[in-house]
This record gives structure tokens, C-alpha cells and sequence, in this order.
């Protein structure tokens, strides 16, 4: 059994130049934990790997229930010169809550 | 100056393409003080900038006739204060554009306090050396085709512009949370060394700038996270006090949500290092803030954090970089991928025989693949739409894509149908250097009679 990142949490994408940066947000602090120690920089950077480069970091927000990944060169060079019809990444955020993680029971 | 116990800062504009009505219903209804207007993207001061140099009145936001004939009679029968960085790359035509607005809707002869300063490309223009942050290259490497250089101004000459006392204040390049840290520094005397001050507005500019996205706006999902009425949400304020004391909400009366929720994804919004966040103003740290829930769509905000700002302002070079050419066409039915493939090597095939070259090259298939990418495991739909993109230094190059992707429709696959007239676009890119904020002379003028 597998949960999604979608069960847990909800997200949302943004940029900055060629940098995609995604939030995961827990509905329920109780889920904080099992997030932090399944959804890790290397389960992200699979689920990417056709799209970014990375590096992937991933910055902790216990206080806002949540996670801050920051993506690089993620967004086709940028939105200035990106061939992509989403230039800003702004799907992305879907694609992270569509990652499979084992079920937390 | 009498010093209110709570100002209200409405934010009127995220993005030079809002919606405008929300923006009204603060003004008519919202009970605000300051209305904000946030029109600035990346690369539109370069647009602006190249509109300006056609014509010398030109070169502001083109919104800003819109949003002021809609707005200025309510902001001055109700005494609210207007701050927008709609000035683009052309602050003063901006502010001559403003008082005719203001003349023709009978509302008299209007102030506007205008920040200069923003525009830096002759001094950038004299240091090739200085290094651009996205590659480490010197600016020397995209000096030739530069159209524009603007440095990220902070709330100190915002607020200036505000002590004018002039109703209207526009500007050029201002950092976003700035235009709205910058009503509360005018209010209530707040200097950049009232750290805790400076960071709590900061917070709340950053979760103002784009307005909707704290009202229910980017955020909806059917069954999962409800928004009620969002064909009409409204946009938001700050209740601010003197102390530093933050509450966000949002016009009574109009649709969309405001919670700990929507305020959690737009603080996060664009901000990598989350105890690094760094504006002209402060260096954030978001990592002790806490959100509350106080009442209906009304969320408190404490506990921001804040260093002091870096020497320098982070300036944006926009330079010319060739051409975008795009196609697009569709097929259905029975191997509709297929015969989608089949068309992208032929279009392919056909550029290549004409001897166009490249820097990048896209294919996406919408539908399957346009969005992120291939993947595993994806089912494949009755309909694609096949679409082709390239970027080139050649406009002949950049065409010939939406050309031949529209010649499919005869000498292609059978059954395409629907294609785009060739569409090509000049790439105007972004990057971006430091330079010393000693460098750069902010100041204000005021056109009109205060």
C-alpha cells in the first residue's frame, strides 16, 4: 500500500529565474514527520530527474506544517527564454503531490 | 500627521494583467487606506522599455489608463492613498499619464509623487566586470544587446514619496513587499533599524503581492480544498499597528477564502531559503512565523523575523535575445500519437532541410506530455494537440516552426486539424547582477502642485 503526497498535503509552485521552488503543506501536523523522513531530496529529484537538473534542496518549515523544495534549473532556462507553454512551472506543484510514498500505518 | 492606530493597506494588482473589479470593491467597500498596485513581471520593464524608446510618452504600465479611470474617483472621494509601480520604465510619463486621467474624470489638478532612480543602465553600462548571478559570466557577455537595467528599489524612497503628501505614488522597479512595507515606515515612523517591525511588514507585503492567492485564488481543488464563490473573490488587506501587529483579510462581501491555508502556500511563494528571504529592505526569516486563524477570512501574522538588508540592490538586465517561433495542430482518434510523432520528424526533418539552426528545440504533445514531461504509465488520450516550439537568432528560422507545423494540415499525417497561424515572439531575457547600493540615486519629484 502507498499513500500520495496529495493524501498528506497540499503544494504550490513558484519561480525565480531558472529556479522552481515547490511548498508541500501538511493538512495535519501529525503527518509532518512521516513527510520529512519519506519525501526526501532524493525521492523528489527521481520524480524530476526528466525535468530539472536539481540540485534539490529541501528546507524544513515546522511552523507552517510544511516543506520548501528549491529546484535548479528546473524551468528551461527561465520564463524569459523557456520554450515550455507552463514557462513559470506552476504545474509542478502537481507533480509533487503525485508522488507515491509507502503508507504511513 | 495624525498617526492612526490601524492603517489598512489594500493590495489593487499582483501582476500587470489582474483583474481589475476586485481592486473597486476595496476602494468602494474595503475601508483601506493605501491601495497597492503590483504590475511589474521580470521582463516587463525591458517591454516597456523598448515601447519607450518608439515613443518618449510611452514606457509605463499600459494598464495604468484602466486601473486609474476605475478606480481614482473612489481612492479620492474616500482619501486612499495610491502606490504602484506602474511608472514601468517611464515613472514621469506614468505620472503625466496619471494627472490626465485624474483631470479627465473631473477630480482636479492630482499630485503624483514619482520615485526615480530605479534605472541604472548607465551605470551598469560602465562595469562589464560585474557578474551575473544566474552563470558567474561577466556582464560584459550580454552588454551589446542590453535594453534595460533596473535595480530593485526598497520602501526608504516609497516612503519618501509618500511624506510628499501627494495622493498618487508611482514608481519603476520597486521590490515587490517593498511598495507595501513602505505605506507602514510613511504611517508610523518605523526605520530599518525596527527590525521586528520591518520584518512583520515585509510578511505581510510578501503575502499581499499577489493579491488573489491569498483570497482563494491558485488554489482551489474540487473536493479537496473547496473555495466558495470563487467567480467573484475579492482581494486582500493588512490591518497593520503600530507595534507590528499584522492581520490580513479581504473585501467584505465578495467570494473566496482566506485562511491559514492560503496564507501558508503564498509565504512560501518564491522564497528559497526560508531564513534568507532577501529584500532592500531586510533579510526574512520565515521559519518562526505563525499564522492564526482570528475570525472569518481573517488570518493574524507574528513573529517574523528579520536581519538587516544587504549592501546592495539586485538589478535586472534585460538584453534581446533572439526569436520564439511556435506551431501547433491537433489529431484525434484512432492513434492520434501516432500520427502526432509522425508530424514533429516531418516538421523536423523539413527545418532542417531548410538550413535553420536552433539554440533550443521543444515538442510537446498536449495532452500527454506538455506539461511534465514523459512519464511511465500514462494512458494515452483520444485527442493530442502537437505543438513545436525553437528559439533562434533568426526570425525566418523562428516562423518557418509554425509554418510547417500549419502545412500539416496538407502535407502531413492524415487528419490534423485546427493549426495556429505561425506565431514568433522576440525573447527578451532576464539576468541579473548586485550592485552597491551607494551606486544608485534613489530620489522623488513631484509632478503637479502639492
Amino acid at each position: 500500500m502507498t499513500v500520495r503526497v496529495y493524501d498528506l498535503a497540499h503544494a504550490r509552485a513558484g519561480d525565480k529565474g531558472n529556479t522552481s521552488n515547490i511548498s508541500v503543506i501538511c493538512y495535519d501536523a501529525k503527518h509532518w514527520d512521516f513527510i520529512e523522513r519519506e519525501l526526501t531530496p532524493e525521492r523528489v529529484a527521481e520524480a524530476f530527474k526528466h525535468l530539472a537538473k536539481g540540485p534539490i534542496r529541501r528546507h524544513p518549515l515546522r511552523n507552517l506544517k510544511a516543506f520548501n523544495f528549491v529546484i535548479e534549473n528546473a524551468l528551461g532556462g527561465g520564463v524569459t527564454v523557456s520554450l515550455a507553454q507552463d514557462i513559470h512551472g506552476k504545474s509542478y506543484s502537481n507533480l509533487m503531490l503525485a508522488i507515491e510514498l509507502p503508507d504511513p500505518k | 500627521m495624525e498617526t492612526k492606530e490601524t492603517v489598512r493597506i489594500g493590495a489593487g494588482a499582483g501582476t500587470s494583467d489582474d483583474r481589475m473589479v476586485p481592486a473597486l470593491e476595496l476602494a468602494e467597500r474595503g475601508d483601506i487606506n493605501y491601495l497597492v498596485f503590483e504590475c511589474l513581471a521580470e521582463r516587463t520593464v525591458s517591454r516597456e522599455n523598448l515601447a519607450r524608446s518608439k515613443d518618449p510618452n510611452l514606457g509605463y504600465s499600459p494598464s495604468l489608463h484602466a486601473r486609474l479611470r476605475m478606480v481614482l474617483p473612489a481612492c479620492m472621494r474616500n482619501g486612499i492613498r495610491i502606490v504602484s509601480n506602474m511608472g514601468a520604465a517611464n515613472p514621469l510619463g506614468g505620472a503625466r499619464a496619471a494627472r490626465k486621467e485624474a483631470a479627465d474624470l473631473g477630480l482636479g489638478d492630482v499630485p503624483v509623487a514619482v520615485v526615480l532612480g530605479d534605472d541604472v543602465s548607465s551605470i551598469v553600462k560602465h562595469r562589464p566586470g560585474l557578474r551575473l548571478i544566474e552563470n558567474g559570466e561577466p556582464l560584459e557577455s550580454i552588454l551589446p544587446a542590453m535594453i534595460s537595467a533596473n535595480a530593485y528599489l526598497g520602501a526608504d524612497v516609497v516612503c519618501e514619496a509618500l511624506n510628499t503628501g501627494a495622493p498618487i505614488v508611482l514608481s519603476g522597479r520597486v521590490a515587490d513587499p517593498s511598495l507595501f512595507l513602505a505605506p507602514m515606515m510613511h504611517e508610523f515612523g518605523w526605520a530599518y533599524g525596527d527590525l521586528p517591525k520591518i520584518a512583520q511588514g515585509t510578511a505581510a507585503g510578501h503575502l499581499l503581492e499577489c493579491t488573489a492567492s491569498v483570497t482563494g485564488g491558485c488554489f482551489g481543488w474540487p473536493g479537496k480544498k473547496d473555495v466558495p464563490d470563487l467567480a467573484r473573490n475579492g482581494f486582500p488587506f493588512a490591518d497593520v499597528k503600530a507595534d507590528g501587529s499584522i492581520v490580513i483579510g479581504k473585501t467584505p462581501g465578495t467570494g473566496g477564502r482566506l485562511d491559514v491555508m492560503t496564507c501558508t502556500e503564498q509565504l512560501i511563494y518564491e522564497i528559497h531559503d526560508p531564513t534568507a528571504y532577501i529584500t532592500p529592505d531586510c533579510v526574512l526569516d520565515i521559519t518562526g512565523v505563525a499564522l492564526t486563524q482570528e475570525s472569518a477570512d481573517r488570518v493574524r501574522v507574528e513573529h517574523a523575523r528579520a536581519r538587516p538588508a544587504t549592501d546592495t540592490y539586485k538589478v535586472n538586465v534585460g538584453y534581446a535575445d533572439g526569436y520564439i517561433g511556435e506551431g501547433e495542430v491537433s489529431y484525434g482518434g484512432i492513434d492520434a500519437i501516432e500520427r502526432a510523432k509522425w508530424a514533429a520528424e516531418i516538421v523536423k526533418e523539413r527545418l532542417k532541410l531548410q538550413g535553420f539552426v536552433y539554440d533550443d528545440f521543444r515538442v510537446d504533445l498536449i495532452g500527454m506530455s506538455s506539461l511534465h514531461g514523459e512519464l511511465d504509465k500514462r494512458p494515452e488520450p483520444y485527442e493530442v494537440r502537437l505543438r513545436m516550439a525553437g528559439r533562434t537568432r533568426e526570425r525566418k528560422a523562428a516562423h518557418a516552426i509554425g509554418f510547417e507545423v500549419r502545412a500539416m494540415h496538407m502535407h502531413g499525417p492524415g487528419g490534423a486539424g485546427g493549426a495556429i497561424e505561425p506565431r514568433v515572439r522576440d525573447v527578451l531575457a532576464v539576468k541579473s547582477v548586485l550592485l552597491p547600493k551607494n551606486m544608485v540615486n534613489a530620489q522623488v519629484v513631484v509632478e503637479g502642485k502639492l
